[in-house]
């Protein structure tokens, strides 16, 4: 069915394509190191990484060989399968370390919310389109981002997993905006809400305060991931210029960063690269940032401008959110850091996402 | 075949990813600049940090929860201990460190490296816990001798203390370290928490624990605390406030005395239990410490069995106290009416086993009331006989025998109430009617716990079977109430109002006439029924001997059952006394007056303080 069109190919994203799969170069590259232990070098995790690589990759490929204005069409009926998906997650799933974010499927297990996020901006995509007109939002279109936002993010908060339902809010948030929602109406929410939150918690009793804080962020043991912090900013900033070279990480080693190979990988990087190495990652994910908002600006309907722009928003945002965590520059959410971290659904979303990109950027010419 | 809708891109669309696209890049020159400052302004810093991992996350136990009786009376309590710990990375020298320690404690060197064998999966540098509650001498010998000791520091950690030593610890339980198994399957406990282990301590452990806090804190080569920079305080466990008097338990601990056996007394009306003795018993302080292989030996082996808790453990033939399920099944089936006499010629021939009543002449014609409160075994064979086991049984179970009360204790036993049904199950064979005879009077098969037959003689007196409970409420340590135990109704007396009527006039009667079993339980304060009780630990003989004929350990058990006042009961108690020098009516009723009395001496007393504080000028506004 798939008819090779010349002018497809003539457009294939090639820079995205080679960007993208530098930086999953770097990530399993760097859980290698995370992972290796004295006297074995490749540990089963880093082959399962390459593997969930692979798999990526043919994801990645499927995502660009359709017209992505099928999704147009079928949007709802993905955003209703991934929630299907968390549903499923919630009352089946598997637990590990206390959540229960995954789902059986066969020796494998997937996170259903990793998936989701595309799904989310999909849905959101395909409503929004049809709304922005000259360009601005009318509040009234407000409601139904919001009402496609709130089952999957309180699904993925009782998994619990308050960094996934943080990104999927600047997701949304960053769309909104985008599309034409006006910054004076956010100005107003915020200025009403905000104050409103302070005077709330104050009433609330300190057995009741711990509760809620319990209740949304599970992991936070004050103390604990106050010690991560401290921790990973050792490990990034004894780094220093050149980084104590590649496998020579001693935060690493001697297992005080938590979540290493997952939420912390930066920090093994960082630890290990210097500066430098830190710099040069910052600087690809720009160079695959600005790649990606190319696409954005440069597809030829709303619909591609606002799926790229979603798409984009939701990787820069855990690019962010993840580094800043890293740093100690914001508070600990555990989130993976796209392409990096080790975990399946994590990355083969990621790609998926790219590949969606790339349809979009493929077909920016032909009707 | 592709759904279009082709529409043109407004032109503020692409104007606004413009902007995003800025603070986009604004973002991540952010992160750079964070790198920078990281990397290259405090690397050095950094760099040393990380070198020995110089900054620690110490844990800072949370105080247990104290446990008090139902006036505040301390039952447990947390004191502060100073341990020794050993980080081995911090030791420059672990073969040094550890001899010296070793000679400075007094502790043999071998057993510490085992210890760091043991521990040897924990993460790095976390501190292990060499010795426990240091005197003061050792205290004194660690802080002097310092510099010999790196990686050796000192820790203030809560200890649980029991101030009454072995009084009530079958029930308030113990502590002791969490197992391997707790830590593999609670993942908040760390290597050296207190884990409750049995009774109390064990099943209110999510209330007692608190939450534990912890420091960071900045360390010098050796280990040693430079500095604290971040501390998250513990928060203590909840205080849990006992249904317990302290000086109702002390009365009847006193007039057990040092015989084994169990009382218990509880509010009928509610079900909460106010005094829990079982003797002999252990002193959970031993168990706080780390108990010895040689004194869990001795106390595994003592054929007084003290670390059995009899109130719920231990299953007696409920023997003639039984006789009060017996007759009210015998009434409500009609099948004797308070009228009907029948002679007790001192036994009864049955097949060809001859059953005896206790008194050897007999008792002539008696009627129900006479016979329980002579308490006649020979009218309850022949009642007994015409119910039929399986009535008996079912009344029994409305009694709440046969199956656990639902304490909320671990490994309460349910005791056995035989059926036909159940011994078909059991021994595969059928019921056969003499062993009806010998359920009759709570022989046999038949067997309770003490705190099932204190529950029974309370639904008897109120007619409703209440859980015993012993927590009263669960406290803030500031005091503010989190929880409060509600009563539990688990079962109604579905008998006539007449019959309980005959049955209550027949218990008051054993206590309060001359002629009655239980006429030592007798008090003038107040007014108490009961039920005698003897059950027998061996098969009768041909002839009965007495008490003191026989060795002790096949000597009959003392069963004393009560309930006072009559009219509105407060107050139930069961008593028993295992192999005891004489019958119920002779060594147990005598427990149950005692504690009854306590009980009413404390509530004039609590009543006039109450009264003398509503009569001082300061409560005196109007």
């Amino acid at each position: 069915m798939l008819r090779i069109d010349r002018r497809l190919l003539a457009h294939f994203d090639w820079p995205l394509l080679a960007s993208t799969l530098l930086v999953v170069g770097c990530g399993l590259m760097t859980v290698l190191s995370a992972t290796h232990a004295p006297g074995r070098l490749v540990s089963g995790l880093v082959l399962r990484q390459a593997m969930w690589a692979g798999v990526g990759l043919i994801g990645l490929f499927a995502a660009l060989s359709f017209d992505y204005h099928w999704l147009e069409r079928y949007g709802y009926f993905l955003y209703g399968a991934a929630l299907v998906l968390l549903l499923a997650t919630a009352l089946l799933g598997s637990s590990g370390g206390g959540a229960r974010r995954w789902i059986g499927l066969g020796p494998f297990s997937i996170q259903p919310s990793e998936f989701a996020k595309i799904a989310l901006v999909v849905a959101l995509a395909r409503y929004l389109h049809r709304q922005v007109g000259d360009g601005t939002l009318s509040l009234r279109a407000l409601l139904v981002p919001v009402i496609l936002l709130v089952p999957p993010a309180v699904l993925i908060l009782k998994q619990p997993d308050l960094g996934t339902v943080i990104v999927l809010g600047l997701t949304v948030a960053a769309v909104l905006l985008v599309a034409g929602l006006r910054l004076r109406f956010v100005l107003v929410v915020a200025a009403v809400l905000i104050p409103a939150v302070p005077f709330l918690w104050q009433h609330l009793k300190p057995y009741q305060q711990r509760r809620v804080v319990t209740f949304i962020n599970p992991d936070a043991d004050p103390l604990g991931a106050g010690y991560h912090i401290i921790q990973s900013k050792i490990a990034i900033g004894s780094g220093m210029l050149e980084g104590k070279g590649f496998l020579h990480g001693t935060q690493n080693r001697l297992n005080f960063l938590p979540e290493q190979h997952t939420d912390f990988i930066f920090a093994v990087f960082a630890e290990e690269w210097g500066f430098i190495g830190a710099g040069v990652l910052i600087t690809l994910y720009t160079v695959l940032l600005l790649r990606c908002f190319m696409v954005a600006t440069r597809a030829r309907d709303p619909f591609g401008v606002l799926l790229a722009f979603g798409l984009t928003a939701a990787i820069f945002c855990q690019v962010f959110v993840n580094v800043g965590m890293a740093t100690g520059s914001l508070p600990v959410v555990g989130i993976t850091l796209p392409f990096l971290s080790y975990g399946g659904s994590s990355l083969l979303a990621s790609m998926l996402a790219i590949g969606l990109l790339m349809n979009i950027s493929m077909r920016r010419f032909t009707f | 075949m592709v759904p279009l809708t082709q529409r043109e891109v407004p032109f503020v669309l692409r104007r606004r990813l413009g902007v995003a696209v800025g603070m986009a890049l604004l973002s991540f020159l952010l992160l750079l600049a964070r790198l920078w400052n990281l990397q290259i302004l405090h690397g050095d810093e950094m760099r040393t940090l990380s070198e020995n991992n110089r900054i620690r996350l110490r844990r800072v136990q949370a105080t247990r929860g104290t446990v008090v009786d139902r006036y505040g009376r301390v039952l447990i309590d947390s004191r502060p201990s100073f341990d020794a710990a050993l980080v081995p990375e911090d030791a420059r020298n672990v073969e040094v460190t550890i001899e010296n320690l070793a000679q400075l404690l007094n502790q043999s060197a071998a057993d510490m490296h085992a210890l760091l064998t043991q521990t040897s999966s924990r993460p790095p540098f976390e501190e292990i816990t060499v010795k426990r509650d240091l005197s003061w001498d050792d205290v004194v010998a660690l802080e002097t001798h310092q510099l010999d000791l790196p990686g050796v520091s000192m820790q203030i950690t809560p200890r649980r203390s029991y101030p009454l030593g072995p009084k009530l610890a079958h029930l308030l339980g113990y502590v002791g370290e969490a197992s391997q198994q707790d830590l593999a399957t609670d993942s908040r406990y760390r290597m050296g928490d207190l884990v409750g282990k049995t009774g109390l301590e064990k099943r209110w452990e999510s209330q007692l624990r608190g939450v534990n806090g912890g420091q960071q804190v900045e360390v010098d080569a050796v280990g040693r605390k430079l500095r604290v920079l971040r501390e998250v305080e513990e928060i203590p466990g909840s205080t849990v406030k006992l249904t317990i008097d302290l000086d109702l338990q002390d009365a009847a601990s006193e007039a057990l005395g040092d015989r084994d056996g169990s009382v218990v007394a509880l509010d009928p009306n509610t079900g909460e239990i106010l005094a829990f003795v079982d003797h002999p018993s252990f002193d959970p302080n031993v168990f706080a410490r780390g108990v010895h292989s040689d004194e869990w030996r001795a106390l595994l082996t003592d054929k007084h069995k003290p670390l059995n808790n009899r109130a719920i453990q231990g299953q007696y033939p409920p023997g003639s106290t039984f006789k009060i399920i017996v007759a009210t099944a015998a009434l409500e089936e009609g099948v004797i009416n308070p009228f009907t006499r029948l002679n007790c010629p001192g036994g009864l021939q049955f097949g060809n086993h001859y059953f005896r009543c206790w008194k050897k002449g007999g008792h002539g014609p008696v009627n129900l009331h006479e016979a329980l409160v002579q308490s006649c075994d020979v009218f309850f064979y022949q009642i007994a006989q015409r119910l039929g086991i399986d009535v008996i049984a079912q009344y029994a179970r409305e009694f709440g025998l046969g199956m656990p009360t639902g304490i909320d204790l671990e490994n309460e036993k349910a005791g056995t109430i035989p059926d036909s049904a159940w011994k078909r199950k059991r021994f595969k064979q059928p019921w056969y009617a003499g062993e009806t005879l010998s359920a009759g009077i709570g022989q046999g098969y038949v067997t309770a716990t003490p705190l099932q037959m204190a529950n029974a003689i309370a639904t008897a007196a109120v007619g409703k079977r209440y859980r015993p409970h012993f927590v009263r409420q669960v406290e803030t340590p500031e005091g503010e109430v989190v929880r409060t135990e509600q009563p539990e109704v688990i079962g109604e007396l579905n008998v006539r109002a007449t019959t309980l009527r005959q049955i209550r006039e027949a218990l008051r009667d054993v206590v309060n006439t001359e002629r009655g079993t239980g006429k030592k339980a007798h008090l003038n304060s107040i007014e108490v029924a009961g039920k005698t009780g003897t059950s027998q630990v061996v098969k009768m003989g041909k002839e009965r001997l007495k008490s003191s004929q026989v060795p002790w350990q096949h000597r009959d058990h003392a069963w004393f059952v009560a309930y006072a006042p009559v009219d509105a009961p407060e107050i139930a108690v069961a008593v028993i006394v295992e192999h005891a020098e004489g019958g119920g009516g002779a060594i147990a009723a005598p427990v149950v007056r005692d504690v009854i009395q306590k009980y009413v001496q404390l509530k004039k007393e609590r009543e006039n303080s109450k009264y003398a504080e509503n009569r001082s000028p300061a409560a005196g506004a109007f």
